[in-house]
């Protein structure tokens, strides 16, 4: 069985070369992740990379990325595997005069299950990425479902029996900390906090990612956005908000961040109109809007 | 100490700082540390973090207890004198601490901070602590270094106005290189600080050091203990925290949806399956939301945990019908136009620390005459279907209480509630009469940020 990435530094590089930039802590954690066999639970705000960093994993090494996107309400037949009760149906009606104990060994075999994507995860034979995403957004029930999951890499279907992994997957979960996970939960897992990058990881991050932008607007964009990180604000601009306002400046062809620019295009980053205020107030730029 | 035992130690320093470490995670910290290499300790930090620390509120803590177990130098290591001119004379006993040695350390100490090298100034740090922070000559059992005696001698801030002006020189702007003077002398102080812990945990033992220096985290810190530092990182706290208890109350809620059943839907539903009620339904239930008066003591002593309070209430809002705030030292003032909606954090403090001048007529809390004014002027803000909230420690200077006043406040509202911010077990001494109203409204305890969480939850 091939791991995942060789070491730390190795896992740095491929991640890069995918266009992820993780830092140190980032790298180390993911290959533990892969060395050590374990599920890898992402927190941190919103827009710093969690799902992106599944996908980068899933590119690096040429893994099939199978997601599992978790909301209110989410359940076993939609997570996990669900018996196809029409073609159970239409099975049952074409067996005619068949005894009952042939048809009901024959309607509860593979043809009629429909797997979901935790299962599906598990039956794969080639290297597979799991993402089991905003898990904090699911019910507490559900957690106990991915218990089993998470732990052995095994499924049990009471009529099949236990569907065990050939391959383990690498699982990624991410939250946005709406909830406390349960303990169980997390210490089957590893444990990555991101956070925001230092500016120089950021300029690298945003220049990679918009390929015209000038290192001069690079610079005072990155510097820009974390004086706004250090303010108090409802919402500070994550990574994503400042790609997107390197974006804009493209397509506006601005090609000097100055006050009158910042201004203008502030609303990119900041979606709260206290927030705004407040950062023309700070950053004291001229408040004729 | 072999590595296992500093590995149990640094486990068990976990445990005992709050931190759920259980057996499991312990191994999976040591199967990770046989992966990696421990040429770095940075990756060694990462690899106990992840296995280790589940919750990111905890990893303050936990880099404080990871730097005591798995220091970052012994002794002077080889970065505390790197020219190595200092050794020869140290060797020889002279003396290390003198005035000329520290206006040069001074020097270099700028210099370091103006170009922003951080290597550098991690090592002046070490410096600063081995040559002007140690004790000397204390009876055993006592710490032989302080950080105090370093920062005292060494006094980075006054070096502040310095940079400053050398970063204006390089043309940064005024503000800014205010901002960035403070940081980095900030950083230094703290950077000495943990080099002080250092050497007493080398001195000591680790184990005996770990309780003194983990401060609790910040949901954990009470209100009338923060630093300024502190209550800015609480006042970030306010809204992840409104949401968090937002999110849980919807999804309780959900859970609760069903009401009576709604006889004439089934029925009419009935139909469709032959007249067998196959499904039932139910009529929706009315969320109950409460009108919140909310009466808080402002003065000096408990201002922060009335302003924590007040800001908790108005970001959830939207789960009562209506809010009114009013403070009050001896007068009581109306404050609830301050709260507009989305309005920015803030500002909202800024004018609730001003208006606080409208609640104060002669400077010292009273109780008894809030109550009555509060009686007499806004007695329509009570009804049948609003909630009292009292805010405050109860201590009154030990004038009249006006229990009675406080009795009919509370018999003309729905529920009534006191949020205490000190531990319970100073109610009732000294001029607290905590006992007294206690009895009369019933007294909850409320000291730091989760506590506060708590009990809003509670209540709605």
């Amino acid at each position: 069985m091939t791991s995942w990435f060789a070491n730390p530094d190795d896992a740095s590089a491929r991640l890069h070369a995918t266009g992820y930039l993780a830092d140190a802590a980032t790298a180390t954690t993911a290959y533990l992740a892969g060395a050590l066999e374990k599920p890898l639970l992402v927190e941190g705000p919103a827009g710093v990379g969690k799902t992106e960093l599944a996908k980068a994993v899933a590119r690096a090494s040429g893994a099939e990325l199978v997601r599992l996107q978790c909301y209110e309400g989410l359940d076993e037949a939609r997570a996990l595997y669900e018996w196809n009760y029409k073609k159970q149906l239409l099975r049952i009606q074409a067996s005619g005069d068949e005894g009952w104990d042939e048809t009901h060994d024959d309607i509860f075999t593979d043809e009629f299950l429909l797997t979901r994507p935790l299962l599906t995860a598990i039956r794969r034979d080639e290297p597979t990425v799991l993402l089991i995403d905003e898990v904090d957004k699911t019910d507490v029930e559900v957690e106990g479902l991915l218990l089993e999951v998470l732990s052995d890499f095994q499924v049990t279907i009471p009529e099949l029996g236990t569907v065990t992994a050939t391959r383990r997957p690498f699982v990624v979960l991410t939250s946005n900390a709406t909830r406390e996970l349960s303990e169980a939960v997390k210490r089957r897992c590893l444990f990555l906090h991101l956070d925001y990058p230092d500016s120089e990881r950021e300029r690298e991050i945003v220049t990679s990612q918009v390929p015209g932008l000038s290192d001069k607007v690079a610079t005072q964009l990155v510097e820009v956005v974390a004086r706004l990180r250090e303010l108090e604000l409802k919402k500070a601009p994550s990574i994503a908000e400042s790609v997107d306002w390197a974006r804009t400046l493209i397509a506006l062809e601005i090609g000097d961040l100055d006050e009158e620019a910042v201004r203008r295009t502030l609303g990119v980053v900041l979606k709260h109109s206290s927030d705004h205020e407040r950062a023309v107030k700070e950053l004291r730029l001229a408040a004729t809007r | 100490m072999t590595l296992l035992d500093t590995h149990i130690g640094l486990l068990e320093a976990l445990r005992s700082a709050g931190l759920s470490v259980s057996l499991a995670e312990g191994l999976d910290a040591i199967a990770a540390l046989e992966r990696i290499g421990w040429h770095e300790r940075e990756v060694v930090r990462t690899a106990y973090a992840a296995t280790v620390v589940k919750k990111q509120s905890q990893r303050v803590t936990f880099d404080a207890i990871f730097d005591l177990y798995y220091p970052r130098l012994v002794g002077e290591g080889v970065a505390g004198d790197p020219d190595g001119s200092a050794s020869a004379e140290e060797q020889a006993g002279g003396v290390r601490d003198n005035a000329a040695a520290l206006r040069s350390f001074r020097e270099e100490l700028a210099a370091a901070l103006e170009t922003g090298d951080d290597q550098r100034v991690q090592d002046l740090a070490v410096e600063a602590m081995a040559r002007f922070g140690a004790m000397p000559g204390r009876g055993p059992g006592l710490s032989s270094w302080s950080a105090y005696t370093a920062l005292q001698r060494v006094t980075p801030q006054e070096l502040v106005e310095q940079l400053v002006a050398g970063l204006l020189r390089d043309g940064a702007d005024p503000a800014d290189a205010e901002r960035v003077a403070g940081n980095r002398v900030g950083a230094f102080t703290r950077l000495v600080e943990a080099d002080a812990r250092r050497r007493l945990a080398e001195e000591k033992g680790p184990e005996h050091v770990a309780d003194v220096v983990v401060r609790p985290t910040i949901d954990r810190l009470d209100f009338t203990s923060a630093r300024r530092s502190d209550l800015e990182e609480m006042r970030r706290e306010i809204y992840p925290l409104a949401r968090r208890l937002a999110v849980r109350l919807t999804k309780e809620q959900h859970a609760r949806r069903r009401g009576a059943l709604d006889f004439r839907r089934t029925v009419r539903a009935s139909l469709a399956t032959g007249g067998v009620p196959m499904e039932t339904h139910h009529r929706p239930k009315r969320p109950h939301r409460t009108e919140l008066v909310v009466l808080c003591d402002v003065s000096g002593s408990v201002a922060n945990f009335a302003q924590f309070t007040l800001l908790l209430v108005y970001a959830l809002r939207e789960q009562f019908h209506k809010v009114r705030a009013f403070t009050f030292v001896d007068q009581v003032h109306e404050v609830s136009h301050h709260f507009t909606p989305g309005g920015d954090v803030v500002e909202v403090m800024e004018n609730l620390a001003a208006s606080t001048a409208h609640a104060a007529r002669w400077g010292r809390t009273n109780y008894g005459r809030a109550f009555t004014t509060f009686a007499d002027e806004h007695a329509d803000a009570l009804g049948p279907r609003s909630s009292l909230l009292v805010l405050g420690d109860a201590r009154s200077n030990y004038s009249d209480l006006a229990l009675e006043t406080l009795r009919d406040l509370a018999g003309s509202a729905r529920h009534a509630w006191w949020l205490n911010p000190e531990h319970a077990r100073h109610w009732g001494t000294g001029d607290s009469a905590a006992r007294a109203y206690g009895e009369i409204v019933p007294m909850v305890e409320c000291r730091n940020l989760t506590q506060l969480g708590e009990f809003v939850h509670d209540i709605l």
